[in-house]
């Protein structure tokens, strides 16, 4: 018998009367209905409202943001907060289309790569697939387009979130990612709520631990992709 | 690690003693306190939420092994596998023995309490693997060669001069001969170390704070950054974790974190909350190759319809020692083992045997703290008392303190001789005090040696109301 069979069996065991135990086709329509079990009322609400209650979170746990109205603007606001920082102008850009469709030609200066990070990279625009208002938290996911090194390894990471794609709550997002992906779920999916941080040394805030020093959301109103 | 749980009473004299420690252990009692009792005024859902997450645990923990088939079969669905081992010595094993799969030299590790609790670290470098810790926090105590003193939190007995000497005793080997003074600082220099092994790793082990049977995911729940790291740059990502950690499905582990960094730190969410499920995909440019989950029972599953299986509700958020007034005296290391406070007074008998752990029990004055902000409402205190009755029972418990409990419990199932033995101690006790003090009491020098020990008036509660009864009549 293998360890896994005993405890299984020592399992069965054990519960086969325990209250609260239901057959196994009880448990798996239970999981298929998903129903939440408890919304708090800050994670209710729509549109405008949920933009600003996602900034409002968000900019409580150190993260910065700037709302901008189309994909045009995009590469001035990134270039807005390198300078603000006095960081060098080159950025790591996530492999997909709707970041490498950027038009960077009104800022000359800034070197753009796409791909993974590499240790040197110190910073990198990344495209998250939705907001989540509650708590000012992003989700990303892992992917061809989407590698998530790039929200680890570079030093200040700057984000891409259209304005439609926050959520109210946890369960709202999970449900969209459940709609996009089906049964060919990513490998990693991470929520992220502020900047890297540690209070390992007396209790004080230090920001910048080992993932990045700075987190900046860039809100785009309306994500659609100008042609030519 | 080594457990020194039997000798709780001199680890807690030596504790007491130790000056830096009760610096330390100050601030835990203020900040975190504060934190949690804030982060819950802020959701006025809180406790219901906390209802909520009890009946999520106490559904799975009834249909466990439906939800642990359900996850194993999704995480190998995505080309993923799960080791189960039943002993602490079998998932160290497996866990070197996948080293070796891939000719690791070094290994990074995320923060988890079960590589604690089957002493991972040592195994792993006596067999050729070196292990590096990555949460700053176990990286100093990691240099310190300490076991962690807090579940999140392990270098929390540690003061900002004792980390600076460290890492100045540490750090030359790579050129940094300045001794530190700022926190800001010495997380710079570590995370610069540090940045290097993460890239230099073959493997990287983390531990999970939840398993997601729906998905065949592992969670992470972090601050720092470190763990993800550790488990997206080696070639080869290994989660060890324990039958205790599965839930149902998103939704479930949804409204768990919404508990949990409330309770633990006091905030909103932490930083990062990491769902890993399988290898890197085709395509992928990063993520490991492979993924293993190394899934422990330890004992767990014997709690299973005992009076003690509320236990396995628990998530590790640190919330009851955060408030204990025991753990905020001694710290974490008197406990002696791995998982310290009530929570380990409560768990500790389990995997160490109650004849090693006894004490952790008796190290609570019941005052209830735990229990009413445990956001899985364990019921700590009953547990311990469930601990103490056994250990009476079972003998383990010596002979004197067994002795006296047995004639006191004689003693007060007789009201006659209760009576008695009252009225004698009143008067004895009387005679005893100066201006209504006793200053020292033969065998009760405990008391005594700190503060007064009020004197009784001489007479008992009993004789005082038969008085006033007949004065009454």
């Amino acid at each position: 018998m293998t360890a896994r069979d005993r405890l299984f069996a020592n399992l069965g065991r054990a519960l086969a009367m325990a209250p609260g135990r239901v057959s196994p086709a009880e448990a798996a329509a239970r999981l298929d209905r998903r129903t939440p079990n408890l919304i708090p009322d800050r994670a209710q609400g729509s549109g405008e409202e949920l933009v600003e209650r996602f900034v409002q979170w968000a900019e409580r746990v150190q993260a910065t943001t700037a709302r901008v109205a189309t994909l045009a603007d995009v590469p001035a606001a990134a270039a807005d907060f390198l300078n603000r920082h006095n960081l060098p102008q080159r950025l790591r850009l996530a492999p997909h289309p709707l970041i490498e469709g950027l038009d960077w030609s009104s800022r000359p200066l800034i070197e753009v790569a796409s791909g993974r990070a590499e240790a040197h990279d110190l910073s990198s625009l990344a495209l998250a697939f939705a907001g989540i208002a509650e708590t000012g938290t992003l989700m990303l996911h892992s992917g061809p387009q989407t590698p998530t090194t790039l929200n680890f390894l570079p030093d200040n990471h700057i984000v891409l979130l259209p304005a439609r794609a926050i959520a109210g709550s946890y369960e709202a997002a999970w449900a969209r990612l459940r709609a996009a992906f089906g049964d060919d779920w990513p490998r990693t999916v991470n929520l992220v709520t502020g900047p890297s941080r540690t209070a390992d040394i007396e209790q004080e805030l230090i920001l910048g631990a080992h993932g990045p020093r700075r987190l900046h959301i860039i809100i785009v109103d309306d994500d659609a992709r100008q042609e030519g | 690690m080594q457990s020194t749980a039997f000798d709780f009473e001199n680890n807690a004299h030596k504790a007491l003693d130790d000056a830096e420690l009760r610096q330390a252990m100050a601030r835990v009692a203020t900040n975190f306190t504060g934190g949690r009792a804030a982060a819950a005024a802020r959701l006025p859902e809180f406790e219901a939420l906390r209802d909520r997450a009890v009946e999520i645990k106490n559904h799975t923990i009834a249909n466990l092994d439906h939800y642990l088939a359900l996850f194993e079969r999704n995480v190998e669905k995505r080309g993923g596998k799960v080791h189960w081992c039943a002993t602490p010595r079998e998932a160290r094993e497996t866990i070197l023995s996948l080293c070796r799969q891939v000719g690791a030299r070094t290994v990074t590790k995320g923060k988890s309490m079960i590589a604690e609790e089957i002493a991972l670290n040592p195994f792993l470098a006596e067999n050729g693997v070196e292990p590096i810790e990555t949460d700053l926090g176990e990286y100093i105590i990691q240099l310190a060669d300490e076991p962690p003193s807090h579940i999140i939190g392990p270098a929390v007995h540690k003061t900002k001069r004792q980390v600076a000497d460290l890492f100045h005793e540490h750090h030359r080997k790579y050129g940094k001969e300045k001794i530190l003074t700022e926190g800001g600082d010495m997380v710079a220099e570590a995370r610069e170390i540090l940045r290097q092994k993460f890239l230099d790793a073959d493997v990287g082990i983390t531990g999970a704070n939840f398993l997601v049977a729906e998905t065949g995911s592992t969670i992470i729940v972090t601050n720092e950054g470190n763990g993800d790291l550790t488990q997206t740059l080696p070639q080869m990502h290994i989660v060890i974790s324990a039958i205790d950690k599965v839930v149902p499905n998103l939704e479930d582990v949804s409204t768990i974190l919404r508990v949990l960094a409330r309770s633990a730190t006091g905030q909103e969410m932490s930083v990062y909350t990491t769902f890993s499920t399988g290898p890197r995909r085709d395509g992928d440019l990063d993520g490991p190759g492979q993924f293993h989950v190394v899934l422990l029972d330890n004992g767990r599953s014997g709690l299973l319809g005992t009076e003690k299986q509320d236990l396995l509700r628990c998530i590790r958020c640190g919330a009851c020692m955060n408030h204990c007034p025991v753990y905020h005296a001694v710290g974490g290391h008197a406990y002696g083992w791995v998982y310290p406070g009530p929570i380990g007074a409560a768990i500790d008998p389990v995997f160490l045997g109650l004849e090693e752990a006894r004490h952790l029990p008796q190290a609570s004055t019941f005052c209830g703290k735990c229990e009413q902000v445990c956001p899985m409402r364990i019921p700590l205190p009953k547990i311990m008392r469930h601990w103490r009755e056994e250990s009476f029972e079972r003998r383990v418990t010596p002979v004197v303190p067994r002795t006296l409990m047995e004639a006191w419990a004689f003693v007060a199932r007789h009201p006659r001789l209760y009576g008695l033995g009252a009225r004698l101690a009143a008067r004895i006790l009387k005679a005893l005090g100066r201006d209504g003090k006793i200053v020292s009491l033969p065998l009760g020098s405990g008391w005594t040696d700190g503060r007064d020990f009020p004197a009784p008036e001489g007479r008992t509660f009993q004789e005082m109301w038969s008085a006033r009864r007949g004065a009454r009549s």
